[in-house]
């Protein structure tokens, strides 16, 4: 069966991008045949952080109107032969998606046997959010902890909860993850940030994952690697369990507290 | 941080003012996730109806709509003026 992630948040800048890069090349790690969408149409950047920017020829709107093959635009990843991306259209109006189009691209990629497609939402509730969300079994609602982004993931829950195929159709809703991002254990101890607890009291969200603010994030985009890949970093690590608890893997949280010791103070955050 | 702070005894932590205004907004606006799309244009007519008949103003008539796990409630207020003219 074949099972489809939307990675959204509403809010801008919070890391559905790096997210989307991250938890795709995590399944394809793990030997899951993973295709990653880029629904942000006239704004792609999804190609950059993944680092296939020089390799696009088609996107997602050739594919809809017929100029392309499903498999003439997917681009093969050239980290992980188990990972797919197809890359939005940069120069086509945001509304070329079509509801109709979409379904038969993820439709046409289940009858390839993928097993998870990543469809990474663009910020905002307009069409590609909408189209990015409509035909999804799960939802990672990225947050960061901020009032903004709070506010912003409790109106995406609403949408989610009435405007998917699930909610139209009756069928059982869209499974709905907390993912905490840019979290700093630090400025949470002396009140400067929400915590865990605040987010999770406020929104009511099954937790996924809490990723630490982390400098690893920005040389991984730099680079048009997938932070995951820096198997060294605490925000590579945190999205590797992220990974693996969506699996079924039992994985404590990590990343929450503060970290202890004289070693932890010394050398800080990566 | 002015060097009085340090001995203010109850200081709020900004976390928590944020998380107290997000309760706040967030059961707000929650309250109006669920309301049907055409309550707002109910509204409008229902108070067009009235004045032909009543002197009301524009704010005289609430609608209210309310749901629960087994009924959904729509609940209609109007404020009549003391003196019907």
């Amino acid at each position: 069966m074949t099972r489809i992630i939307v990675v959204t948040s509403g809010k801008g800048g919070v890391g559905k991008t790096t997210t989307s890069a991250a938890i795709a090349m995590g399944f394809a790690k793990k030997g899951h045949k993973t295709a990653v969408i880029d629904f942000d149409v006239g704004l792609r950047n999804l190609d950059l952080i993944m680092g296939c920017e020089r390799r696009v020829v088609y996107d997602i709107v050739n594919v809809i109107y017929g100029e392309a093959t499903l498999n003439q635009a997917l681009i093969k990843d050239k980290h992980c032969e188990n990972l797919y991306i197809l890359p939005a259209s940069q120069t086509r109006d945001k509304d070329a998606l079509s509801q109709e189009g979409v379904g038969q691209i993820l439709e046409e990629l289940a009858a390839k046997d993928f097993k998870y497609i990543v469809c990474d939402s663009p910020a905002g509730i307009e069409k590609g959010a909408h189209l990015a969300m409509y035909f999804a079994d799960d939802a990672f609602v990225v947050t960061n902890p901020e009032v903004a982004s709070v506010r912003d993931s409790d109106r995406m829950l609403g949408i989610l909860a009435s405007k998917s195929r699930r909610a139209e159709q009756n069928l059982e809703p869209i499974k709905e993850y907390l993912l905490l991002t840019r979290y700093s254990a630090e400025r949470v101890k002396i009140g400067e940030m929400l915590s865990v607890t605040d987010v999770q009291d406020i929104l009511s969200l099954h937790l996924l994952g809490v990723i630490p603010e982390s400098k690893s994030v920005l040389t991984a985009s730099n680079s048009g690697m997938p932070v995951i890949l820096d198997e060294k970093s605490d925000a590579g690590q945190a999205y590797a369990d992220i990974v693996a608890r969506y699996l079924g893997e039992d994985k404590p949280h990590r990343f929450i507290e503060e970290k202890k010791g004289i070693f932890g103070k010394f050398f800080g955050s990566k | 941080m002015s060097l009085l702070d340090y001995f203010k005894i109850t200081k709020v932590s900004s976390a928590s003012v944020a998380k107290e205004r997000l309760q706040i907004l967030v059961a707000h606006e929650r309250s109006f996730k669920n309301q049907p799309s055409y309550l707002p244009q109910l509204q409008k007519e229902l108070l067009q109806v009235i004045q032909k008949y009543v002197n009301v103003g524009n704010d005289s008539i609430s609608v209210n709509f309310e749901q629960d796990e087994h009924q959904e409630t729509l609940e209609v207020n109007i404020v009549l003026p003391d003196k019907p003219r």
